[in-house]
């Protein structure tokens, strides 16, 4: 009951924090904005019983990437945006798109939501596993070792070209 | 237990951590000004009290009474909330600390510590992510800091914060791969875990602390743990000789001593981490004649002198070194402390993995 409530007003918070993002015209407001939202998901994993994953995501989201955005609109002195008319993409486009991606989320939820894998909110811990360090570092260094190396290799690649370019423009 | 019961503990708990938290940290700012004092062959506080003693209370009263001014041009909501980021992120990552193992007062068996719960058979268990909290709230508290100088419209604040807030990143890597030796040796996240597998001896009387097999763990950590909590000689952000007060320079009153209070309890945190990593926690020698309730208090005690150790020598420290230049400072973290991080987690995985 506890559980299930807390779910809610953190999923609240975690939409009104996304709708905030995208009304405010200032950079920085739009930031801290997306920071709620990492930390409210944080929450909500929390709920779900998966204790290391929320840690990883305020650590990482919250705490790394979003202080670098933070510290780059700082930097940049960013003012406050104009707002424009809206493109007539977005209208013809995003809104129908919009439409059909709720419309097929939702049918899919509602036809095929009996045989689908199930979290529930009231596990306590230790009653499941998903989520818990062991588990993960199971999945990450036994069963998905391959993709994992792989994707290190890829974020060193990314590091690497920005280093270059850096180099060049000084 | 029941919840009526769970939630009186739990407000008790929290009620005199905070006091003795934030009295700790009142009389941390009248032990330096002392330590300092005598470094540099002065007096220190005098006038007030014996020995000066009544000189925090003297300074939190004059806090609270001094005009509350907020600066033309600031961005009013940030510059009021940056203060309360600051402090509201450095008292949470108290809640998880472990101060000592369990105590029974009226047939009530509780653990020394905000977040242990006590089930069925007096078994204690705390958060089994708490190493991961404190790491995650600290990280947060960087936005207390960035958003000060950013919302001030100072060039001082902004230049401080910018300072402040490419340091805390930079350091939060060495400090958190520092700690990685730890938890390969220990298997746990849970600090309740890592202070109980730290528990008996190597060989004759010397303890079964993380300090000897993680020595270099322990230095780089302290390393990265003085600049995190941005003291001499990585006081950059504040060098007064250069930015005036760094990120705080517009604040004045009851917001100035957030920050100030900020500093100090994060202080006491990384005090506390040291010590429960490396030197054990609460553990120290039993003494058998006492009655149970100091018994059980004991421990408390031990922690608090290791806690002290560590403030002392932040203390001294301060009174010894020069700051480092900001290119020296960042040139150290990046390319000696993070590699060394890695060389040592590297060897202690040999190790354990070796040694099945």
């Amino acid at each position: 009951m506890t559980h299930q409530l807390l779910f809610i007003v953190f999923g609240l918070i975690c939409v009104a924090g996304a709708i905030n993002l995208l009304v405010q015209r200032h950079p920085i407001s739009s930031a801290l904005s997306l920071v709620v939202v990492m930390a409210s998901l944080a929450l909500i994993y929390l709920l779900l019983g998966a204790e290391f994953v929320a840690a990883i995501q305020v650590i990482v989201y919250a705490g790394a990437i979003m202080v670098l955005f933070v510290f780059v609109i700082m930097l940049l002195n960013a003012g406050a945006e104009e707002r424009t008319r809206g493109s007539r993409i977005a209208l013809f486009i995003g809104v129908p798109g919009v439409i059909v991606l709720a419309g097929t989320v939702g049918w899919l939820l509602m036809a095929g939501g009996s045989h689908m894998g199930s979290v529930s909110l009231n596990s306590s811990s230790g009653s499941s596993s998903f989520g818990d360090t062991h588990a993960i570092a199971n999945l990450l260094f036994r069963n998905f070792l391959l993709p994992f190396e792989i994707t290190s290799v890829l974020i060193l690649i990314a590091i690497m070209g920005a280093v270059v370019l850096g180099k060049k423009e000084g | 237990m029941d919840t009526t019961t769970f939630i009186i503990i739990a407000a008790i708990k929290i009620a005199l951590v905070v006091f003795v938290m934030l009295t700790g940290v009142a009389y941390t700012t009248w032990l330096e000004r002392k330590l300092i004092g005598r470094i540099q062959n002065r007096w220190g506080p005098t006038r007030v009290g014996p020995f000066g003693l009544l000189q925090p209370l003297a300074d939190g009263i004059k806090f609270i009474l001094k005009e509350d001014m907020i600066p033309d041009n600031v961005h009013k909501g940030l510059f009021i909330l940056a203060p309360m980021l600051a402090l509201a992120m450095s008292l949470i990552s108290i809640a998880v600390i472990p101060f000592g193992n369990t105590i029974t007062v009226g047939g009530h068996t509780t653990a020394l510590q905000i977040s242990g719960v006590t089930h069925s058979g007096n078994a204690i268990s705390d958060i089994n992510i708490g190493l991961l909290i404190i790491l995650g709230v600290t990280s947060i508290g960087v936005y207390g800091v960035a958003l000060a100088g950013w919302s001030s419209n100072s060039k001082y604040s902004l230049l401080g914060s910018l300072r402040a807030s490419a340091q805390m990143i930079s350091y939060e890597l060495a400090l958190g791969l520092s700690l990685v030796g730890i938890l390969l040796l220990s298997g746990t996240l849970s600090l309740r875990g890592i202070v109980e597998s730290q528990s008996g001896t190597w060989f004759w009387h010397v303890p079964k602390w993380y300090i000897f097999p993680q020595f270099i763990g322990f230095f780089i950590y302290l390393l990265a743990a003085f600049a995190e909590t941005n003291r001499i000689p990585f006081d950059l952000p504040e060098a007064e000789t250069e930015l005036v007060a760094g990120y705080h320079t517009e604040y004045s009153s009851m917001k100035f001593a957030m920050f100030f209070m900020a500093e100090y309890v994060n202080m006491f945190t990384v005090a506390c981490l040291a010590s429960l990593l490396f030197f054990g926690g609460w553990h120290g020698p039993t003494l058998a004649f006492l009655p149970p309730i100091l018994q059980s208090l004991l421990p408390v005690l031990w922690f608090a002198l290791k806690v002290f150790f560590f403030i002392f020598l932040y203390i001294w420290i301060r009174g010894t070194l020069p700051r480092f230049r900001y290119d020296q400072l960042m040139a150290f973290g990046w390319k000696f402390l993070l590699p060394l991080a890695i060389a040592n987690i590297i060897v202690t995985s040999f190790i354990v993995a070796w040694r099945g």
